[in-house]
């Protein structure tokens, strides 16, 4: 069995957004990155999850980006993985990255390719459809559960109010969510293993972009809370029909 | 022309494809040409009623293995559509199927996407899309370079309206091809509002103290016509279901009104929450961080304050 996990670098979930460049770069000064939690806490746990059980698994990592990544790709390294690729390239064109994904998976004929539901920054969740795509995979998208009996995965997904369960022959892509596993702490043994596991740096392979990040902008600051007396919970009422128009 | 891909369950179209109809409708409009739609499986709404809502032609596949969901399926037949029809631009959804289906054609048609659109692409200097990042934190402007574009377009940011007209309903003659995914079973919650799709939402968190006090929270959410959801910590306490988390790891959701009681309004919660058009906070810690991020908030018992606003909400609407 052989497993890849698509891993991104995102800004810390507590980090203060802002952007600079006449608002068309997030401003990174002062930024904590870290590993995109949906990655970390569900596909990468999931897949070490499924290397224990069955230990001849072979666990590869994957990111798209610069040297900055490195330590994001370290810290997935001590959490569990075998070896990991990095592309080196600071796109963030959705066609562009899953293209690379795509070219280091045909490459090395993974059985399993897991992401996260979709990265905290940009919120795109496309990348695990446009790699299943690419490699002609089914995709299984929004997996809460997944279990594996031979080459043959049973997996939940969310649906509109409630959950649906697939089962598909392997090779396959799933994204992952809450539910999949839980979040792990690396150990000190992982910490100190992970500085002599492989990272290999790969050129990326020619590909085209299909989007561009023109600007960014903050939402318009809230007015402020008006707040109601306890005593009069009509009047918020009155406030939600007449003046928010909600209800 | 643009192409709308109409999500169906259980025979009837999901709410958030009336919007996103409609949303594709009006950039038809502005780009001067006609909106058709799509729709795949048996679907028992009148089809030919869609055009109550613009869309001049439905395109369907009335058959029942299309009921079962397969994103590789839907893309071969969304595909064949837009080639066939010359869509420049195909609308989905952002729910979970949007999310699964969208980017695939992406790839397919060599289609820039944007996903999570919040407003209509700008298109009079190139073609240039809003869309929600950093967890509802910012918008970013999106220009798509392709010539073929995907939108997916987030639940509640444009909003259904409904006209006269009548759609052409013209059955699909294309081959479907073999699902690699078998679905056993689906698990749906009978009778409620989804959250994804719902307009109101009331939500309690750690404040409720326990899942027996949870009455407050629904009588109002059924006086409401709301959907339920929760923070974190009680869906992780099993005081309520997984499928009602909202926050960073739990759903995203942008409804109308967001009714947060006895939730302190850590920055995850946020994170899944704050798009919400108006936010009203219960809780009895004046200094608790969601009265930041409120339109309204009443600083008191929530047991107290909730059930009048029940008494007062039923009031307003004539129930008894």
């Amino acid at each position: 069995m052989k497993i890849l996990v698509c891993i991104s670098k995102t800004p810390d979930t507590t980090a203060k957004i802002a952007f600079t460049d006449n608002n068309t770069k997030f401003a990174e000064a002062g930024v904590q990155f870290i590993l995109n939690p949906y990655d970390e806490w569900y596909a990468l746990v999931r897949a070490i999850e499924l290397k224990e059980a069955n230990p001849s698994t072979v666990l590869h990592l994957i990111n798209v980006g610069g040297t900055d990544s490195d330590p994001i790709i370290r810290k997935a390294l001590a959490l569990g993985g075998d070896e990991a690729i990095r592309v080196n390239s600071a796109s963030h064109d959705d066609f562009y990255i899953a293209t690379q994904i795509a070219e280091v998976a045909k490459q090395n004929n993974y059985d399993l390719i897991f992401t996260g539901k979709e990265t905290i920054d940009y919120n795109g969740s496309s990348i695990g459809g446009m790699v299943a795509e690419l490699l002609e995979l089914p995709y299984i998208s929004l997996a809460t559960k997944f279990t594996l009996e031979g080459n043959v995965a049973t997996v939940e997904r969310e649906i509109e109010g409630g959950e649906e369960t697939d089962v598909v022959t392997l090779p396959a892509v799933v994204s992952c969510q809450k539910g999949m596993a839980e979040q792990r702490i690396p150990n000190m043994r992982g910490i100190m293993g992970a500085r002599t596991k492989p990272l290999k740096v790969v050129e990326p392979v020619q590909a085209d972009t299909f989007t561009e990040t023109a600007s960014f902008e903050l939402p318009p600051a809230k007015a402020g809370v008006k707040l109601v007396p306890a005593d009069q919970p009509e009047e918020l009422v009155r406030l939600l029909h007449e003046e928010a128009k909600v209800i | 022309m643009v192409l709308i891909f109409l999500d169906q369950a259980e025979g009837h179209i999901k709410k958030n494809s009336f919007e996103a109809a409609c949303y594709g409708v009006k950039l038809a409009e502005n780009l001067n040409t006609s909106a058709e739609g799509i729709v795949l499986g048996t679907v028992t709404d009148d089809l030919a009623a869609l055009g109550k809502y613009g869309l001049k032609k439905i395109h369907t596949l009335k058959n029942e293995v299309l009921n079962n969901f397969d994103d590789q399926v839907f893309a071969h037949i969304i595909a064949e559509v837009a080639k066939s029809a010359d869509a420049k631009v195909i609308i989905f959804s952002n729910n979970f199927n949007g999310k699964a289906v969208a980017p695939r054609l992406s790839v397919r048609l060599k289609a820039g996407l944007v996903s999570g659109a919040v407003a209509l692409p700008d298109t009079t200097n190139g073609f240039v899309t809003k869309k929600s990042v950093f967890s509802g934190k910012a918008f970013a402007t999106i220009a798509i370079k392709t010539d073929i574009k995907i939108i997916s377009l987030n639940a509640n940011a444009y909003k259904a309206t409904k006209g006269e007209g009548t759609a052409e309903v013209v059955a699909l003659n294309i081959e479907i091809p073999a699902s690699k995914v078998t679905v056993k079973e689906v698990n749906k919650v009978a009778g409620e509002i989804p959250l994804s799709e719902a307009e109101l939402v009331v939500s309690g968190g750690r404040g409720l103290k326990g899942p027996e006090n949870w009455a407050i929270v629904t009588d109002l959410a059924k006086a409401l016509g709301a959907a339920t959801a929760c923070s974190r910590p009680v869906s992780d306490s099993d005081w309520r279901p997984h499928h009602e988390h909202v926050g960073q790891t739990g759903l995203t959701i942008a409804p109308n009104l967001y009714f947060a009681i006895g939730i302190s309004g850590a920055i995850q919660h946020l994170a899944g929450v704050n798009r919400s058009k108006t936010i009203v906070v219960i809780n009895k810690d004046p200094e608790a961080p969601f009265f930041k991020a409120a339109d309204y908030g009443i600083v008191g018992d929530a047991f107290e304050v909730v059930p009048k606003i029940t008494e007062a909400v039923k009031k307003l609407k004539g129930i008894s």
